[in-house]
């Protein structure tokens, strides 16, 4: 591995492979009685968090204990960021009290790359702006593989907001590294112009997606990132793009839907297709610690020297 | 460079082994096999086919990954980490008889680590500990119950295990 995490974009093939074979020892820790192994006993990380989350900081720390590091959080709502601290100033100053690695969120896109740059300590990207949101992507692929049996060939049909989503981002750039069959659908107000040179194909249609698909994965409605109006109604939004159980009828019989949370029902999701039989959304939360493990694992070896 | 052991020989050395176990342990009651990975887990597998076609009872084993719990990890500045596999004990080992099992017993680090390991899942009545070879050169006092062959080396030779199940044949081979 190199010495940070910062998207999908830096990770080769073999990478993201043994990213996920290794989650796979690392789920049975969590299933046992005692859920904890010494591997890195003496690392201190600093989870620093710039934006609110739940689900990701949650995952983090679990994981960071499962390894026995020693963790702290920063939340910015509490921090000296609110006296007018830059991100550099900030990350200098952690930096001096030497930890091993830092878990960045932070909503401005490269936040991380800047962090990377002028910090010693491992830096692990846990969702930079619009860019990337490199371990939600790797959670989903875990997931996928471990319904699918594999990547390769599985359809994946992305649908949402897509202009403001890194989970998009990154899981576009990982599905394609891994040759999946990818497609995107969304209001045309929030599909990045270009995006099918990555490899993927974008039908306005989310029937069309849809059909046949292995894997739903909805992406949220981004309203605190929206500036104007990309969409007449979220009522229009449900009626148009929303998943519901007659929409799910059109995908292959084993489909599972997939969500990076937090949900909005009746906006992307109808309660019963996120609480329904096909949906993995909890399992994907499930496997986001031991895929966070597995990156936390790999990163703290030895560098590659570039 | 010479091979030490055979199939031939290395079957009647793990019937013998599991005689030994038997007698130690009058019959197999409470005995379970853990198999160290890589080799030690076939090996273990063996074991228990064997004890169960004399005492017709069937002992449970499983599969035990010790990398995240080496003295060596994080210690060298380049190089990727050691691979991780999947730990699997899928039985109790609370008041069980463990015999541990392993292909080469050398320095004894890796019975540590492995010992750490199966402690977290539980408190065994006893751990035994099987070796196919031991090899000597022990950095700390870890002693094998039961050896296939004690095998004197030297540190720069290398004590080869080969199984069927994973290399396709089975024997011991000193290189070096």
């Amino acid at each position: 591995m190199k010495k940070d995490l910062l998207g999908i974009a830096e990770l080769s093939r073999e990478e993201i492979y043994s990213i996920l074979d290794t989650a796979e020892a690392m789920r049975e820790i969590g299933q046992r009685p005692i859920k904890k192994v010494p591997t890195l006993r003496g690392k201190t990380i600093v989870n620093l968090f710039y934006e609110p989350s739940t689900r990701t900081r949650t995952s983090f720390e679990i994981a960071e204990k499962r390894l026995s590091a020693d963790t702290l959080n920063i939340a910015v709502a509490t921090s000296s960021v609110v006296k007018g601290e830059t991100l550099a100033d900030t990350a200098m100053n952690i930096e001096a009290m030497a930890p091993d690695m830092i878990v960045l969120r932070h909503g401005s896109s490269g936040a991380c790359h800047l962090l990377a740059r002028i910090c010693r300590s491992r830096i692990i990207n846990a969702g930079d702006g619009m860019h990337e949101h490199p371990t939600q992507a790797l959670l989903d692929a875990f997931t996928i593989r471990q319904h699918k049996q594999r990547v390769e060939g599985v359809k994946v049909a992305i649908i949402g907001d897509l202009l403001h989503s890194r989970v998009l981002r990154s899981n576009v750039l990982l599905l394609t590294k891994l040759g999946a069959d990818v497609w995107l659908s969304g209001p045309p107000t929030l599909v990045p112009p270009g995006i099918e040179r990555l490899g993927v194909r974008v039908s306005s249609s989310v029937d069309e997606a849809v059909a046949d698909a292995d894997v739903i994965m909805m992406l949220r409605i981004q309203q605190e990132r929206m500036q104007g109006a990309f969409f007449p109604s979220l009522r229009e939004y449900f009626h148009v793009f929303g998943m519901t159980a007659e929409r799910v009828k059109r995908a292959r019989p084993d489909v599972i839907i997939m969500h990076p949370g937090p949900l909005n029902r009746g906006v992307e999701i109808a309660s019963d297709v996120a609480d329904g039989p096909f949906s993995v959304i909890l399992e994907q939360v499930a496997n986001g610690v031991a895929v966070r493990m597995a990156v936390l694992y790999l990163l703290a070896g030895g560098a590659e020297v570039d | 460079m010479p091979v030490v052991m055979d199939a031939d020989r290395m079957g009647r050395t793990l019937a013998r082994i599991a005689h030994e176990i038997l007698e130690r342990n009058r019959g197999a009651e409470d005995l379970a096999l853990v198999g160290i990975r890589t080799r030690g887990v076939p090996l273990a597998r063996r074991l228990a086919r064997i004890l169960q076609e004399i005492n017709h009872q069937e002992v449970p084993t499983g599969a035990l990954d010790i990398t995240l719990y080496r003295d060596d990890l994080m210690r060298h500045a380049v190089g990727a980490q050691p691979v991780v596999r999947r730990t699997e004990i899928p039985f109790s080992i609370d008041d069980k008889r463990i015999l541990l099992v392993d292909d080469v017993l050398y320095t004894g680090r890796t019975i540590r680590a492995a010992l750490d390991a199966l402690i977290e899942f539980g408190r065994p009545r006893s751990i035994q500990l099987v070796v196919l070879v031991d090899r000597g050169h022990r950095e700390l006092p870890i002693k094998a119950d039961y050896v296939g062959k004690n095998l004197p080396t030297s540190l720069s030779e290398v004590v080869q295990v080969r199984l069927m199940e994973i290399d396709g044949r089975d024997e011991v081979e000193i290189q070096g």
